[in-house]
């Protein structure tokens, strides 16, 4: 008999076990706490019926995940919600108490993103821009977990993120140079 | 993204335990479970569903808990398409395993749960069919109640259960078969699409039964029991083998046991052919030799 405990997160969530946030174990009130991008962030006189998406745009003032669909199928409001990609807009923002969010903002801040920013640029991935952080989150969440993935697994990563511009090649290939860049540096 | 339109006052209650979320529920009876939340939260967004209170299941450690024993599968509610499409789960049940790598998008399989896709009850959602195929057991708790059934009676039309309005769904067991299981999706691409036709199709090599279901094409998942008997007569099971014959009798008898209508996604004279083609597709997929 095998078993297996089916919640990803890896590492990250021995954390969490470790230091068990301030959840409220049960009502939450209008004014409740969010660890985005490392920080505690304090959200007030909410609707409890807001989105993720909702929160992080028009509350914490973090405007680089996007909101285009509303109903999880564009990915331009990727987001990494304990360290597992999902659509911001497809949370509910105060489902996400006790959890770590962490934008494109957050990417950004940490650096560990850069080199995939500038390959997208570099390879003209970026025109209108709108699904670019999308992108750069997925990309991100791929490439650490799976830094050889070959060019099928990349566009099954990326089929959740829609771009109306660029056709897909110059993303690709900015996926393509990010991988052969961080496999000479020994990344 | 402007003002969002507040509805009432929302409660919202995050249990860490199936205990405490049937209790949560049990003092607010109008309140609603709240799993993935990819139809959940679009349809708040939207404005098509205003619960006044919401019990959220994401802490639930002992919903994502999945065990693989040699007779079955026992899949935690709260277990993401994610979860089923890799690793113990993937090898017990392959078929379950294909179905849930076609649901949405990495994001969208990163959230979506076995629970909420048999509570939601869509006609199109992409576990039913293997679910149904192996008649599947689904164990539900409401307050002080606790029952088990199977999908067959739990899915009673589209987005219609038996649930009652105060039951979780805690868990799905699934048997496990010796024998080949294969799964098929039509839609209009291979990325983020909504089934107009699926198939899962089972050989049962111990009972020597060929088992079979099929979504989006009636208000249930369809079990084509018809042809499921005619073709396990027609195997021959020692060598797993039929004829090119049996075979595509059993796309046309499949075909003819689904109800599909036409809608915004397809027409109900494509969805029966769809089915008639990769029920047959599927069956040659199990068998080692058709002639």
């Amino acid at each position: 008999m095998t078993s297996h405990d089916t919640t990803r997160a890896p590492g990250r969530r021995e954390e969490l076990e470790e230091e068990p946030t301030d959840a409220p174990a049960y009502e939450v009130a209008s004014r409740y706490e969010l660890h985005v991008n490392g920080a505690a962030r304090t959200v007030e006189e909410a609707w409890l019926g807001e989105s993720l998406l909702y929160v992080l745009r028009e509350r914490l003032g973090l405007s680089g995940a996007k909101n285009a669909c509303e109903q999880g199928e564009c990915g331009s409001c990727s987001v990494l919600l304990d360290d597992v990609v999902v659509c911001a807009c497809c949370v509910l923002a105060v489902d996400a108490v006790g959890s770590h969010v962490e934008t494109v903002e957050g990417l950004t801040r940490r650096g560990v993103a850069a080199d995939i920013q500038t390959a997208l640029l570099d390879a003209g991935g970026v025109q209108c821009g709108f699904c670019t952080p999308g992108f750069v989150v997925a990309v991100y969440d791929l490439l650490r977990r799976r830094p050889d993935a070959g060019d099928l697994e990349v566009r099954e990563a990326l089929s959740g993120n829609l771009c109306r511009c660029t056709g897909y090649g110059r993303i690709l290939e900015a996926v393509r140079a990010v991988q052969e860049e961080r496999s000479r540096a020994g990344v | 993204m402007g003002e969002v339109e507040r509805g009432a006052d929302v409660r919202v209650a995050l249990p860490t335990t199936v205990d405490e979320a049937v209790d949560a529920m049990a003092t607010t009876p109008e309140a609603q479970y709240l799993a993935g939340g990819t139809d959940f939260c679009v349809e708040v967004s939207f404005g098509l569903r205003r619960p006044p209170a919401v019990v959220c299941l994401r802490r639930v450690a002992e919903l994502r808990r999945a065990e693989v024993t040699p007779t079955e599968v026992v899949i935690g509610a709260g277990t993401t398409y994610a979860d089923m499409g890799t690793g113990a789960l993937a090898d017990a049940l392959p078929a379950l395993a294909a179905a849930a790598r076609t649901v949405g998008s990495p994001q969208i399989r990163n959230a979506g749960t076995i629970g909420g896709n048999v509570a939601t009850a869509s006609p199109a959602g992409d576990t039913l069919p293997l679910l149904r195929a192996l008649d599947a057991r689904v164990k539900v708790r409401g307050p002080g109640t606790e029952r088990e059934m199977g999908i067959d009676e739990l899915v009673t039309g589209v987005k219609r259960t038996a649930l009652e309005p105060q039951e979780l769904v805690v868990n799905v067991r699934v048997p496990r078969l010796d024998g080949p299981q294969q799964f098929l999706k039509v839609g209009t691409r291979n990325a983020m699409v909504i089934a107009i036709a699926s198939a899962a199709v089972v050989l049962d090599l111990e009972a020597r039964r060929v088992r079979a279901a099929f979504g989006s094409v009636g208000p249930v998942p369809i079990r084509p029991l018809e042809a499921e008997d005619e073709l396990s007569d027609a195997i021959d099971w020692g060598r797993l083998s039929a004829s090119e014959a049996a075979v595509s009798r059993f796309g046309e008898l499949a075909a003819r046991a689904c109800s599909p209508i036409t809608d915004h996604r397809s027409t109900a004279a494509y969805r029966r052919r769809a089915v008639e083609v990769i029920a047959a597709r599927g069956l040659r997929r199990c068998l080692r030799d058709v002639a």
